[in-house]
């Protein structure tokens, strides 16, 4: 009885959602939006992209989760460079006031600035490394855009040490290194594992718009040629993947997460 | 010449506006293999007194010397049982030892760095929690880690804040025994920070009363001249145990100033009475089940 209740609250009920904006949407479509195609027309069209989502028939006709892992592989590598980054400037940002009180400010102007406004900067900055502009751009874009969660909640993580470790870390006289490791870092995970879950669900928003601008090959790339050759379904089937993508993203994380919660 | 040896020790907290002192003109001096109690007020400054010994804190005023030389800051050579276990909870009970043992004995082979750790794991019959997290252990149980934690070290001096005050009376009593056995086995210089005059009495060779704050002040040491080993039921009727602990609370309570009327105590007593059904649940939220005895941890009782 109770576990049936359960497999209604998260099979039936999500079910039913997905269910009543299918319908609206056909409805919508059928009605006042003319140009938005219907769910059966994006099936129809999209089935092939689906179906053999990794052939590739020429740069921009390819399968939909050949685009996707195209996108993955950029997140990836920026997601990585926003940690690697983002984490020592957090941990110097939560040990020293007098670094917070410098940097603080000019974190805080940054922080909010859209991927939009930096990826132009981004392509400026490796204007010399010819063919590979366009990626290293998007790169330094996905960066410093997906880095803030991971250098605040890193910083309030550091901050929020119980002073009764660091008394452990001191009448054993720990070497700065070993308090580090043994007692900071532990510490501070489930903190930092916080930033790193939002900084990858910021890093996938960032990819699309890199991609649209510069055209890479990847979801978002492939979304805006199917917009300026007016095949609006693969626009649809482009959101579509993107919002699952980032939903399965956010789970995988968020599974690391409490992991390190209960530690 | 004391092998521990506070002078004159003053130390204050806040901001210069609203500074309160905490404690004022403390003298204390301790031989070696002297096991010594301090009891006193919750907020008093205990917590404050042992970490200025174990060098955490830096005092205002006075000296403090550990076998002639100045504490000026915290190390191995005194192992602290801090009032709230201090593990680290992403190490099991074994290596949160382990790192004790390995930083104050770098130059041991990894075996007998292990050998000694589960002998300490042992001694407070922990060696079936040998790899719990501190978070699936109880009270009593993060208590005996962190004393192992303490021991293994093998520091000159054992400082203990209230290692007890958190449990309930069976466990004190047997944890009690458990440090009294301890003690006897090894030696070491202690000194217990306590808010039960008697389990300082049990324990120690000397007691001695820290006046309620702000200012608090340590009064005249008692010496415990009752023979050990000292038995929990007996010592409850021996004319010098009350002697003694009388002295002690009649300087709580004269020294005390404005509390002088009131004597708080934690209760001790185990579990036996019935639910106090006479009590009535409150109106809006709150618990709605019967409050027992056990679970009031706090009275206070009014002397003349
Ligand atoms: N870091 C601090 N900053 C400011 N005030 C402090 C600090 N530490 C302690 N105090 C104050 O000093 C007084 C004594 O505190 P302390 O922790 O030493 O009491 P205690 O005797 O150990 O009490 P308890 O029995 O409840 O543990 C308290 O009034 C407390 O508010
Ligand atoms: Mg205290």
């Amino acid at each position: 009885m109770n576990k049936s209740k359960f497999k209604f609250d998260w099979l039936v009920l999500p079910l039913f959602g997905i269910g009543v904006v299918l319908l609206l949407w056909s409805v919508f479509s059928a009605t006042w939006a003319k140009e938005l195609p219907s769910p059966m027309k994006t099936w129809e069209k999209s089935r092939e992209l689906i179906l053999s989502p990794f052939a590739k028939r020429g740069e921009m006709d390819q399968g939909i989760l050949r685009f996707t892992w195209y996108s993955l592989v950029l997140v990836a590598k920026g997601y990585a460079i926003a940690l690697l980054v983002g984490t020592p400037i957090g941990f110097c940002l939560g040990l020293s006031k007098t670094f917070s009180k410098t940097f603080d400010p000019i974190i805080q102007i940054l922080r909010p600035v859209s991927p939009l406004a930096w990826l132009p900067l981004g392509l400026i900055l490796f204007l010399g490394a010819g063919k590979q502009a366009s990626e290293l751009g998007a790169l330094f874009t996905i960066a410093i855009c997906a880095m803030w969660p991971t250098v605040l909640n890193t910083a309030v993580g550091v901050r929020a040490i119980p002073q009764d470790y660091l008394n452990v870390a001191k009448v054993l006289k720990l070497s700065r290194t070993k308090t580090l490791f043994k007692v900071l870092i532990p510490a501070t995970l489930p903190y930092m594992f916080t930033g790193f879950r939002l900084s990858l669900g910021i890093a996938w928003l960032v990819i699309v718009a890199a991609e649209m601008l510069t055209g890479r090959p990847g979801v978002g790339g492939f979304l805006w040629q199917e917009y300026n050759s007016l095949i609006y379904e693969h626009i649809i089937l482009c959101i579509i993947t993107i919002g699952v993508v980032g939903f399965v993203l956010d789970r995988l994380m968020s599974v690391v997460e409490k992991r390190f919660k209960t530690a | 010449m004391p092998f521990l040896e506070l002078k004159s020790i003053r130390k204050s907290f806040g901001e210069n506006g609203s500074r309160t002192e905490v404690l004022r003109d403390i003298n204390l001096s301790i031989e070696k293999g002297e096991f010594v109690a301090i009891v006193g007020y919750s907020g008093a400054g205990k917590t404050t007194l042992i970490s200025l010994i174990a060098g955490l804190l830096a005092p205002d005023a006075g000296s403090l010397t550990l076998n002639d030389l100045e504490i000026t800051a915290p190390g191995p050579d005194r192992g602290v049982v801090f009032q709230n276990y201090s593990l680290l909870p992403w190490l099991s009970v074994y290596e949160n030892i382990y790192l004790a043992v390995d930083q104050v004995f770098p130059n041991w082979a990894p075996a007998k760095k292990q050998q000694h750790t589960e002998a300490h794991i042992a001694m407070v019959n922990l060696s079936p929690a040998h790899d719990k997290k501190p978070a699936e252990l109880s009270g009593g149980m993060k208590q005996r880690v962190s004393v192992a934690r303490a021991l293994a070290m093998d520091p000159q001096i054992l400082l203990l804040d209230e290692p007890l005050s958190a449990l309930d009376a069976l466990t004190r009593a047997t944890l009690q025994d458990e440090i009294g056995r301890i003690w006897s086995q090894q030696k070491k210089t202690v000194v217990l920070i306590t808010n039960d005059v008697d389990e300082g009495i049990l324990l120690a060779d000397r007691i001695i009363p820290l006046s309620a704050g702000p200012g608090a002040t340590l009064g005249a040491s008692i010496n415990i001249d009752i023979p050990r080993p000292r038995d929990r039921k007996g010592i409850n009727h021996d004319p010098r145990f009350k002697e003694i602990r009388r002295a002690v609370i009649n300087y709580l309570l004269g020294a005390g100033g404005h509390r002088h009327t009131t004597v708080s105590k934690k209760l001790v007593l185990p579990d036996l009475e019935p639910e106090d059904l006479s009590v009535p649940p409150p109106m809006i939220g709150g618990r709605r089940t019967p409050i027992r005895r056990h679970e009031i941890k706090r009275e206070t009782v009014e002397v003349e």
